[in-house]
């Protein structure tokens, strides 16, 4: 008789404590996800820069969802030693081309990828690292005139946002 | 308590006091428990003043609370209005430049007691057995401290609170696969804003009292064993011993005024020394500053992350550099507790002193040419000390033969 009952029992209590923790974990989940942005945050602005004021060389930084984007304009210089960079010499493998939609501009995330610093470099006045890009003063992270990490603690290049060519000279981004 | 006498456990209630005292103490046996771990609480005799640490801290903590509640009903926890409220707090809330130079420098000296008082568990022995867990609950009311001191770092809105935020919640970004998710989720939007500031109020409260209820812990675990000592030798008899009070009591205030007009001194004359003058620039998610320092008292730890050239392994090394003090009870092999009768584990655990404050110092500058490279070695020690100092040291040293409490106050007459 006794023999019988424990099972009994123990799955009883197994299966009791079982419902238990999914209850508990369901209604955790609206908690965690109550921690997670909002629909205004998620709401995606969108933001477009005209081009044509921006020189050969020269650099604007915007706004996009908070965060600072670098916009570029390369000179042939940077161009060629984005596109001359050895793949192996990488620390984050990726092709120029895969990076730019037209060569004279570069558009990325102007947000650290080590520690969320803005990196330097968007002023003439800049210090711009050791391969012409942007230098991270935080932990010192340099960058290419690709935005991809060559030295320092980053581990990945500067992220492309998402961006269409209106026309020439008006890009669209988000 | 016999088994045949299912009243008999409710003995133990019956209070010794009468009248009101006594109503109160059968119900609550708070006046029997006060009596008994406050004021004849027997403590070793040979305490120096390394053991007033812990009462100092005890009392900053309860200022820190104290400046903090009335500091909270005129900040305003908010992207948009937090900066203007802090300034608001300086200028017009009568008294507000005091109670809040008093919260901010408290935490400081807040640090200094945890540090000495770390120290001296270190140097004397005090976590090895019986006292683990005094000094488990310890440490991670240290870890719990440096949370709040963070959070709490980035409520006044200045440039050095958000740039200390955003690299330091980017710490958890280097989680492979959900790093980013687990990000997003901590920040309530995809940079540090008006979503983070107001959960990082809430949280730096939440952690402040979270401390308070450890205090307990650590008291009551303490409290089992008794008070270590600088001999490490446990009391013999109570001829070894003195009350609490008013022994310690007496001690420990004098010790706390003393180290009080030293914080006096500070908050009076030098307010801000401790602070960075970037956090009276409101904050600009646009522009970070040319160089981001912490507080003076993460400084040791940021050196560590900084000394590694790899992002996880730095978040690890810094994380794991607290992480493995607290396996120090186990990992340390010798019978001695303190480091007067230990010749060469006190050199290593002097040594662990001086590379704190090398760290310190490192943390402070830039991450670059001999200062990454001293703090890789500092990093370096900080683990050898641990994981082979600790156990090795521990087989090989011959210690000397620890005094008794009375021979040792004996010596020290002599």
């Amino acid at each position: 008789m006794s023999d019988q009952k424990t099972p009994r029992r123990d799955f009883i209590k197994l299966a009791t404590m079982t419902l238990g923790g999914v209850g508990a974990a369901s209604l955790a989940i609206p908690f965690i996800t109550s921690m997670n942005p909002g629909k205004d945050t998620l709401a995606l602005a969108s933001t477009e820069i005209d081009l044509s004021p921006l020189k050969e060389g020269q650099s604007l930084t915007i706004i996009w969802r908070g965060k600072p984007v670098f916009v570029k304009h390369r000179t042939p210089q940077e161009i060629t030693d984005a596109k001359n960079t050895n793949l192996k010499d990488l620390i984050d493998m990726e092709d120029d081309a895969d990076r730019v939609q037209n060569d004279k501009w570069l558009i990325v995330l102007g947000v650290c990828t080590h520690l969320g610093c803005v990196p330097l470099g968007q002023k003439t006045s800049d210090t711009k690292g050791d391969y012409g890009g942007w230098f991270c003063p935080c932990h010192g992270s340099h960058y290419d005139t690709s935005g991809r990490i060559r030295k320092g603690p980053a581990p990945k290049n500067l992220p492309v946002p998402p961006y269409v060519f209106l026309n020439e000279s008006r890009i669209k981004i988000g | 308590m016999s088994s045949n006498d299912p009243q008999g456990y409710k003995k133990t209630l019956n209070s010794p006091y009468t009248g009101l005292k006594g109503w109160i103490d059968s119900r609550l046996p708070l006046v029997r428990m006060m009596e008994a771990e406050y004021l004849k609480f027997p403590v070793p005799k040979s305490l120096n003043y390394f053991w007033s640490f812990g009462g100092i801290a005890m009392f900053c903590l309860i200022g820190l609370i104290l400046t903090g509640i009335f500091l909270g009903f005129h900040y305003k926890p908010s992207a948009d209005e937090a900066f203007d409220s802090v300034e608001r707090i300086m200028r017009d809330v009568n008294y507000g430049w005091l109670i809040r130079y008093l919260h901010a420098n408290l935490v400081s000296f807040f640090f200094i007691a945890t540090f000495i008082h770390i120290f001296r568990a270190l140097y004397f022995g005090s976590y090895k057995a019986p006292r683990e867990l005094v000094y488990l609950f310890g440490l991670t009311m240290f870890v719990l401290m440096m949370g709040t001191a963070f959070l709490g770092y980035t409520l006044p809105w200045g440039q050095m609170s958000y740039w200390g935020a955003t690299v330091i919640t980017n710490l958890f970004s280097a989680i492979p696969f959900v790093g980013d998710a687990i990000l997003t989720l901590l920040l309530g939007d995809f940079n540090v804003g008006d979503s983070t500031i107001n959960r990082f109020y809430v949280l730096h409260w939440l952690l402040a009292f979270s401390i308070v209820g450890l205090v307990v812990f650590h008291v009551i675990t303490l409290h089992m064993t008794g008070s270590n000592n600088p001999t490490g030798s446990e009391p013999q008899s109570w001829d070894e011993t003195v009350s609490f009070h008013p022994y310690v009591t007496i001690k420990d205030l004098n010790a706390t005024i003393f180290f009080f007009i030293i914080l006096a001194f500070v908050l009076f004359y030098y307010p801000n020394i401790l602070g960075h003058s970037d956090n009276y620039i409101r904050a600009n998610p646009m522009v970070t500053p040319a160089h981001i320092v912490p507080e003076w008292y993460f400084l040791p730890f940021y050196a560590i992350l900084r000394a590694i050239p790899d992002k996880l392994g730095g978040v690890l090394a810094m994380f794991g550099s607290i992480a493995a003090l607290g396996l120090l009870p186990w990992l340390d092999t010798s019978k001695v507790r303190s480091c007067l009768f230990r010749p060469v584990w006190r050199i290593c655990v002097l040594l662990f002193a001086i590379n704190f404050f090398v760290l310190m110092y490192m943390g402070g500058k830039p991450a670059e040419g001999i200062y990454v490279l001293i703090s890789r070695i500092g990093t370096v020690y900080w683990f050898l000390f641990i994981f082979v100092l600790a156990p090795l040291v521990g087989f090989l040293e011959t210690p000397r033969q620890p005094l008794s409490i009375t021979n040792y106050l004996k010596a020290k007459k002599a």
